[in-house]
């Protein structure tokens, strides 16, 4: 049974991976702004090449 | 569906959707039809960089291109562009800007893709909500003059101001209540999930892994404790130092205690503690915190006459003009001001042909003409040509700032004590009592340890979490009603000052006159031939006036003119079938200039002045419904800055029993607002300008009216949009019905308190019912009061 310190010790690790997870969200502005990436996503893409990777805005700081 | 299309095609500008005046249509390309050359030319350029999509994503997504640019030059100055970027260096530069026009997903993507119409964009991306773009480019080849002259000429236009709305914004919602609520929810789930072997019970060889469950919880309350509850402390021990009790107190003694009997069983082995009840306790009543805090940080209602100024002015010189920041304009600077441009300070005008509106200032649209050496004061807008001025006040000290910074204005401390703040106090006084009889009884008892079980499970059970949701979250539900019927209001707190009001008093124009839609009135006697004869005048004229006219006459076949003259500014003279016909101002006329409030067309027939028409604003509508559903249950007044002269028509809306006031000064109606707060009533006011903002601030409760809620509003509680402006008695009805609401999930959360309590004054509370009972109270609260604000809303005819 001693297998449960292990296992606890493994599921609180993961859960504060989401916390992580969370904060860097929140840090770079990702809940900032819902509403925009919900009418972006449905734009085409015409010329992919161009460039990829806009700049996160909030780190500018 | 297909003919209906190429009738709309036909007859509406294809960029902007206005409808296009002269037959066949003046701007064509490809098979498009433009009102203006200005939308023309947007088209140009996007098809030109096979930008086409834009209009594939909506119809008309573009905004009239009809009125003339404003001038920018003043973004070459460094000292200027410094202040406005977010960040810059040699490589980049990092610019937010605040771009009203845009209004529909073409915008976002015309926007963002702004490096197909200049390479020197790097990147640009839109806040759609906020209605900002934030843009990346290269300084190196594109200046920041070049980037909004980029954009004006695409119909994006930002508006630059000196209160810079965007910085302000963008600081204002990077609170850590969301960590905390994290850190909270963490722990949660965490101690809940540990607590769950305890709960289903352990044999008697698992007892030794309940230690470790123990110190595991331990370790998830301490940082509850100290990070996600800490404002609890810290508000708590302010308002004690004040010696006020407000919710926060028994919230946070609740919060210590449980902690402390936690650590207490868990080091002394004695039992497993509360820990998930204290984490799910906090997790609650934060999430309760931040559904009070949500506001509309898009809308903006603290903008004062700042944001209303433009960053610079033009400042001639004797060798060239240039542009000065409005901070460093001093007196006798001679600056020149163009058509649609602001004047920033009190100036004596020196060159050019003045006609000030001054609607910004008082509300009222009309224009007024101003001669050589006379003040005129900031605020205005200069209509017509370019004049010169010298500036004879600082910006700082002109008749304008002084108003807004005038001390009777400042500082309204709103003191309203809300309900949860009114019962709190009675509740913590309780509490104690509850706890310390209880103690005290089982010490009489000689039971010591079931002294300190009872007083904690008092202070533990008692502990306000659901009466500290109930207002949160009926309160939250109500401002998301409000803001589907288009009245956006400043914070929770807003709703229940609006039931609390019995006293409604409404400013005129622009209030319940809509400054939108207009109508003709004339004064005089027209026989039946003079109307067909001005008829046939004015259909000849374009000046919009002319247009009214003829839109108010409604005749029907014209007569044959046999001479026309229109002088620009002044009005019109013709000859028809012998008959001369003049229609213009009153000098024009040769009646000489005549008093007259507003605009004034005068009608002369051979020489015979026959009367003038006057443009009036007409009433919102359902001003006159409005006004006769709030009569019975509240106190209607007028204040108003304008003259006397449509008094007749309010007397027969208002009740007998309600002041009409006119010519107010703001200051003066200021005063009204203070006197009627002095009867003890709970006043309302209603107003749109600046004229109005002394008042909107000292008034309970400040709705300012607007038709465009972007556009400037003066600071106050609430935004009403125009057009929900018959909607008002339904509102006020159902703030009333939100705090009711208050008053009933209070009555629920009393009721689980009461249950809780009979088992903790006995001492014989398990973790388990604490456990349970904590998040049922929570969960029937936030559903009861979500659902019952929403049954009102329909009860009240608000879906």
């Amino acid at each position: 049974m001693n297998i449960i310190f292990f296992l606890i010790g493994c599921s609180i690790l993961i859960a504060l991976i989401f916390l992580g997870a969370f904060f860097w969200a929140t840090r770079s502005g990702q809940h900032d702004d819902t509403y925009t990436p919900s009418v972006r996503i449905l734009f085409e893409n015409e010329i992919v090449e161009e460039k990829e990777g806009r700049d996160e805005r909030g780190n500018a700081e | 569906m297909a003919v209906f299309k190429d009738v709309e095609k036909k007859s509406a500008c294809y960029h902007c959707g206005d409808g296009i005046a002269i037959e066949g249509g003046l701007y064509q390309l490809d098979d498009h039809s433009f009102c203006c050359l200005g939308c023309q030319t947007v088209y140009q350029v996007l098809t030109a960089r096979d930008m086409h999509s834009y209009y594939r994503y909506n119809s008309h997504p573009g905004k009239s291109q009809k009125n003339a640019p404003t001038d920018m030059s003043y973004l070459d100055e460094s000292d200027i562009v410094q202040k406005l970027v977010d960040y810059q260096d040699e490589d980049r530069t990092i610019i937010t800007l605040y771009i009203p026009a845009i209004h529909c997903s073409s915008c976002i993507w015309l926007l963002e893709h702004l490096y197909k119409l200049n390479a020197a964009v790097l990147a640009s991306q839109v806040d759609f909500m906020k209605k900002q773009a934030s843009i990346t480019f290269k300084p190196d080849n594109l200046s920041l003059r070049g980037l909004v002259d980029l954009l004006t000429q695409i119909g994006y236009e930002p508006k630059i101001t000196l209160q810079d709305v965007v910085k302000e914004g963008n600081r204002a919602h990077t609170h850590p209540l969301v960590a905390k609520i994290a850190v909270a929810g963490f722990c949660f789930g965490n101690s809940m999930m540990l607590s769950f072997p305890e709960y289903f019970g352990m044999d008697a060889f698992e007892k030794n892994y309940a230690s470790f469950f123990g110190y595991m919880n331990l370790g998830f309350a301490i940082p509850t404790l100290l990070y996600s509850a800490s404002d609890y402390f810290y508000s708590a021990w302010q308002s004690i130092r004040q010696r006020q009790l407000n919710l926060d107190v028994p919230l946070a003694l609740g919060i210590f205690v449980i902690f402390l009997r936690t650590a207490v069983e868990v080091i002394g082995q004695t039992g497993p503690g509360f820990a998930d009840t204290l984490c799910s306790l906090v997790f609650f009543i934060l999430i309760g915190k931040w559904v009070q805090q949500r506001t509309y940080h898009y809308i903006s209602f603290e903008r004062d006459y700042r944001s209303y100024f433009p960053v610079a002015v033009t400042v001639v010189d004797e060798h060239m003009d240039r542009p000065v920041q409005l901070a460093s304009l001093q007196v006798g600077d001679r600056i020149r001001v163009r058509n649609n441009e602001i004047i920033p300070a009190d100036a004596i005008l020196l060159q050019g042909r003045a006609a000030v509106d001054f609607s910004f200032v008082t509300g009222e649209s009309k224009v007024i003409p101003k001669s050589l050496g006379e003040i005129v004061y900031a605020g205005g807008r200069q209509t017509g040509e370019a004049i010169e001025l010298e500036v004879v006040k600082p910006v700082s000290q002109s008749y304008l700032t002084k108003l807004w910074n005038n001390e009777s204005f400042k500082h309204y401390e709103k003191k309203f004590d809300t309900f949860i703040g009114f019962i709190s106090k009675y509740f913590t006084m309780g509490l104690l009592a509850i706890a310390i009889m209880a103690t005290l009884f089982w010490l009489m008892e000689n039971n010591a340890s079931r002294a300190w079980e009872a007083c904690t499970a008092v202070l533990i059970i008692a502990c306000p979490c659901a009466l500290a949701l109930s207002s949160p979250f009926t309160l939250s539900a109500a401002l998301s009603i409000l803001d589907s019927n288009k009245m956006y209001v400043k914070n929770t707190a807003v709703v229940e000052q609006m039931a609390a009001i019995d006293c409604v008093v409404f400013d005129k124009t622009g209030t319940i006159s809509s400054p939108k839609s207009s109508t003709m009135l004339f004064e005089g006697i027209l026989s039946l031939h003079d109307r067909k004869l001005l008829y046939s005048v004015c259909r000849h004229s374009s000046h919009p006036l002319s247009r009214e006219i003829v839109h108010w006459l409604a005749e029907d076949r014209p007569l044959e003119l046999t001479s026309f003259d229109e002088q620009v500014g002044r009005g019109i003279h013709a000859t028809v079938g012998g008959q001369e016909v003049k229609v213009g101002s009153g000098e024009f006329v040769s009646i000489g200039p005549r008093q007259m409030e507003g605009t004034a067309v005068y009608v002369a027939i051979d020489n015979h002045v026959c009367g003038f028409f006057t443009l009036e604003q007409s009433w919102r509508e359902g001003l006159s419904n409005v006004v006769h559903a709030l009569e019975d249950k509240y106190t209607l007044h007028l204040l108003s800055g304008d003259n006397e002269r449509r008094a007749d028509a309010l007397r027969a809306i208002f009740p007998k029993s309600s002041k009409l006031i006119f010519n107010q000064q703001p200051a003066d109606k200021l005063r009204h607002i203070e006197d009627w707060q002095e009867q003890g009533l709970q006043v309302c006011m209603l107003g749109d300008g600046l004229n109005d903002a002394g008042a909107l601030k000292k008034a309970d409760l400040g709705i300012a009216v607007s038709d465009d809620i972007n556009n400037f509003s003066p600071s106050c509680d609430a935004i009403l949009d125009g057009i929900s402006f018959g909607k008002l008695p339904l509102l006020f009805a159902f703030a009333k019905d939100a705090v009711k609401v208050i008053h009933m999930s209070f009555a629920i959360s009393l009721a689980y308190n009461m249950i809780g309590l009979s088992f903790a004054v006995q001492g014989t509370m398990s973790p388990l019912f604490a456990a349970v009972l904590m998040p049922i109270s929570t969960v029937t609260i936030i559903s009861f009061t979500s659902l019952a604000t929403r049954w009102f809303a329909r009860r009240n005819g608000l879906t």
